[in-house]
């Protein structure tokens, strides 16, 4: 083995029933640098790592570490672990009902004569961890206190500290805000200098240029190929992922769309309100507008759309959809006045695992209609099957549990869910987090021909770029509280500088 | 200086939750005590004794809700517990009776039975996963059912059977202090007996065991979540397993503290044990879907059901159903104050 390298896997496969996963897959990870795996959903890229890991047992190919005799055989993330690979997935894998220290060093915590924990060295140790690593938090408090970004930290904190050669970072950026993506990132640097060498899996294509040096691309579980970062611009990366050249770039919106006028208000919300999530706020929707919902996370987004759609109770103010005012008590309430919300947590609150792909799409349908008049078999299947092919769902049949697929999938799913309640107002939460950059094309065009069509969107977005080619109009957000509405030409400066507020003025 | 305002701050946060709700159970022992030392002066309620005696009665209840706390902390269950008991009354009866067994052998018979039966009931919950409910409930059937097929009939534990074990169910460990004068003018010192003395050596024992110990940690863990549990390396199903076999054991050695106090074995015998366990567990804390909880709530759960049954007997004229309906108004209302607490902690985020 080279001196350099740290992982190497050579020509693995793998196979899930009726899907070749990965196709004589090569990868190699060399010291002190960041590798981005890319790809679209169902690349592989989740398969690969599970490999790694040992959650998957590859039929073919052999991995081998640096430091290690022969090929390694990982029969589970222990094994992996002992080798020294170490995986942080974007849903944070620890124990929220155990202090920040025990989770660090559960299963290794430093042990007295006794055999007993030594809680004192163990919070020491911990305490010192955080504080190399730059994480501000009290070790002996409970892991639920705290962020979920300061939970994926110790999470990566507890990574770090079993020596790991190799960590593997899932999607490690969804679910955080821009600086705390760039306390990730420094971190990540910081463990890049110490030798580490770090796969990144990621769908943000300016974080992949912000801190990778490195990019190894899939495409049906085929290898595209390994590039260094600069040989590798933005739109060839894409077009690699891709298969096809296709630029992400491109305004999606077709002839005429920004000549719209817009006269009917669709939704015109007054003083509503939650207490404790957002402050009294107005909010006016027309029919056929995209109005986008900007902030930093936390800021009040996600609340003030479920203050509309009843998810959280409306406390003050008054609601009026289509001009008529109206109250709405529970979603249900929402859903028969014509409003869809899709949650932005699809795992809590989006799909039902077990259920397959027809059942999950048809659900809100047919809560819709009520419980007793069932839809027709032949109705059910005809729309799961309209979905599958419009919103392009990769998977084995529509009769497949909707777990097995993959997470882009399962949002497209979701998304199918609502557009076949054929809802005149639609609220996107994050529609396009963790997919890949062709279906989040794909979805931001249907969103557009969505609103020609006359129907109401509220799109909320981390990506400020998306909702800039989306969106009409936007809304920004502030600790809890609408702040102003942007109009007129959206660029990337004015957006900033809004949800900024004055303080970078 | 900034740091410790902060430290300060998150301190005083981290007294909110599961601690104020145990907290809140001890308080309620209190005054439910404290209420029935005033209303039942006349009827020596105040008396040391009278404490001592919900102790001794309780002594079994005790080492079971150990047992109960630490599957309930994986999130399971385990409801064979009070079948269990009644086949090691009746293995103890038998045993020092008919079978002509020494006490010590009886007692190890019924301790390695404990062990046997959670190793089994532990298998199919960890390593097959089967539902615990469903995996105890058959262990459940299949205890009340030996017991039967050892007897039917009503048996006593007598000095005849085993003097040693009967002495040793009839000793009295005599407290230095806490004593009253009879009418004679005697003064009568307040006593345990050693069921007293077992169950609160198991539940310091699983009290450290629970706070310093990697496998009492590995339950906190495995119940707050398995899936994470597992992927930071812990052998869940082991971890399962083991809580179920500490479980039976701990009904065992319960099941001996009980034998102590009754000296009888029948089919009947703590039916319906296991619930109040679980309702112990529950008022002291203890979350049925796992991860919190500790055996400090749980014995005060134990306590408090069996003040609520030392005052309805000290009464005398309520009829007996009573402790039931204030177990259940207190099950109630704990299991609303977790709710609430639970929520107001998702709103604070």
């Amino acid at each position: 083995m080279e001196n350099n390298i740290v992982l190497t896997a050579r020509g693995i496969c793998m196979t899930f029933p009726g899907v070749k996963a990965l196709d004589n897959v090569d990868f190699t990870l060399r010291k002190g640098e960041i590798h981005a795996l890319m790809g679209e959903n169902g690349a592989g890229k989740s398969t690969l790592i599970k490999c790694l890991t040992g959650i998957n047992d590859f039929e073919a190919g052999e991995i081998r570490v640096d430091g290690v005799d022969g090929p390694v055989k990982n029969r589970s993330t222990l094994d992996a672990q002992r080798v020294g690979i170490s995986t942080v997935y974007q849903e944070v894998n620890l124990c929220p009902n155990l202090s920040v220290a025990e989770n660090l060093y559960i299963g290794r915590e430093p042990m007295t004569a006794f055999r007993t924990i030594n809680r004192r060295a163990m919070f020491k140790r911990a305490d010192e961890l955080v504080k190399r690593l730059d994480i501000h938090v009290d070790v002996t408090q409970n892991l639920e206190n705290y962020s979920l970004a300061i939970q994926q930290m110790i999470a990566i904190a507890r990574a770090v500290d079993m020596n790991c050669k190799v960590l593997i970072l899932d999607e490690p950026t969804s679910s955080l805000d821009d600086g705390e993506v760039e306390k990730l990132f420094t971190m990540m640097r910081n463990l890049k200098e110490q030798g580490v060498g770090i796969v990144f899996v990621t769908h943000f294509l300016e974080q992949v240029y912000a801190v990778c040096d490195r990019i190894t691309v899939l495409r049906n579980g085929t290898l595209v190929g390994e590039y260094p970062i600069a040989d590798l611009p933005r739109l060839e990366l894409v077009s690699a992922m891709m298969g096809k050249d296709f630029d992400d770039l491109v305004d999606i919106r077709p002839e005429g769309y920004n000549d719209r006028t817009f006269d009917q208000p669709e939704i015109e919300a007054r003083g509503m309100s939650h207490r404790g999530t957002i402050k009294p706020f107005d909010l006016d929707i027309r029919k056929g507008e995209v109005v986008g919902l900007t902030g930093l996370l936390g800021s009040g987004r996600s609340e003030l759309a479920r203050v509309i759609y009843g998810a959280d109770k409306n406390q003050t103010g008054t609601l009026k959809v289509a001009g008529k005012e109206v109250k709405i008590n529970q979603p249900i309430d929402a859903m028969n006045l014509g409003m869809g919300l899709l949650p932005d947590d699809r795992k809590a609150e989006g799909i039902i695992g077990d259920l397959s792909v027809r059942e999950n799409i048809i659900l809100a349908m047919q809560a819709k209609r009520g419980m007793f008049r069932l839809i027709p078999r032949a109705k059910q299947e005809e729309i799961a099957d309209h979905y599958i092919q419009l919103l392009q769902i990769k998977t084995a049949s529509r009769e497949t549990p909707i777990k097995q697929l993959s997470g882009g999938n399962q949002q497209k799913a979701i998304l199918g869910r609502w557009l076949a309640t054929d809802p005149d107002f639609l609220i996107l939460d994050e529609p396009t987090r963790g997919i890949d950059v062709g279906t989040k094309t794909e979805i931001q065009k249907l969103i557009i021909k969505l609103a020609q069509e006359g129907k109401s969107i509220l799109f909320i977005s981390s990506e400020i770029e998306e909702m800039i080619r989306t969106c009409n109009r936007m809304a920004v957000l502030r600790d809890g509280a609408k702040v102003g509405e942007l109009d007129g030409e959206l660029t990337q400066e004015r957006v900033m500088k809004a949800i900024a507020g004055g303080s970078k003025e | 200086m900034k740091a410790p305002a902060n430290a300060i701050k998150r301190r005083s946060g981290s007294i909110n939750g599961h601690t104020l709700l145990m907290l809140i159970t001890i308080v309620l022992f209190i005054l439910l005590y404290a209420g029935g030392c005033i209303a039942y002066a006349d009827k020596n309620f105040t008396r040391v004794q009278t404490f001592l005696n919900i102790l001794r009665s309780s002594a079994g209840l005790i080492c079971v809700t150990c047992g109960m706390t630490c599957v309930m902390l994986t999130g399971g269950i385990d409801i064979s517990v009070g079948s269990l008991i009644a086949l090691d009354c009746m293995i103890l009866a038998m045993g020092m009776g008919d079978w002509g067994f020494s006490a010590v052998v009886s007692m190890v018979l019924v301790l390695v039975l404990g062990i046997a039966f959670g190793l089994f009931q532990g298998f199919c919950v960890g390593y097959l996963q089967i539902q615990p409910f469903i995996v105890t409930m058959a262990g459940m059937f299949f205890a009340r059912g030996m017991t039967a097929v050892i007897s039917t009939d009503q048996l006593s534990i007598t000095a005849e059977s085993s003097q040693w074990f009967y002495d040793l169910a009839n000793y009295r460990i005599y407290l230095p202090f806490g004593g009253y004068l009879n009418k004679a003018g005697k003064m009568v010192m307040p006593y345990i007996g050693w069921g007293v003395v077992v169950s609160f050596a198991v539940l310091i024992v699983i009290f450290l065991v629970l706070r310093y110990t990697r496998f009492g940690r590995s339950l906190y863990a495995v119940g707050g979540n398995e899936q994470s549990a597992a992927m930071m390396g812990l052998n869940v199903k082991k971890t399962k397993m083991l809580a179920y076999v500490l479980a039976s054991f701990l009904c065992s050695i319960g099941g001996i503290c009980y034998a102590m106090n009754t000296m009888s074995a029948n089919v009947n015998q703590a039916t319906g044990l296991e619930m109040d366990a679980i309702s112990s567990c529950v008022i002291g804390g203890t979350l049925l879907t796992g991860g919190v909880g500790n055996v400090l709530g749980s014995l005060f759960g134990v306590l408090i059901n069996g003040t609520i049954s030392s005052i309805v007997q000290t009464n005398g004229k309520l009829a007996s159903s009573w402790p039931n309906i204030l177990t259940a108004i207190l099950l109630c209302f704990f299991i609303v104050l977790q709710s609430v607490f639970a929520i107001l902690k998702d709103r604070k985020k």
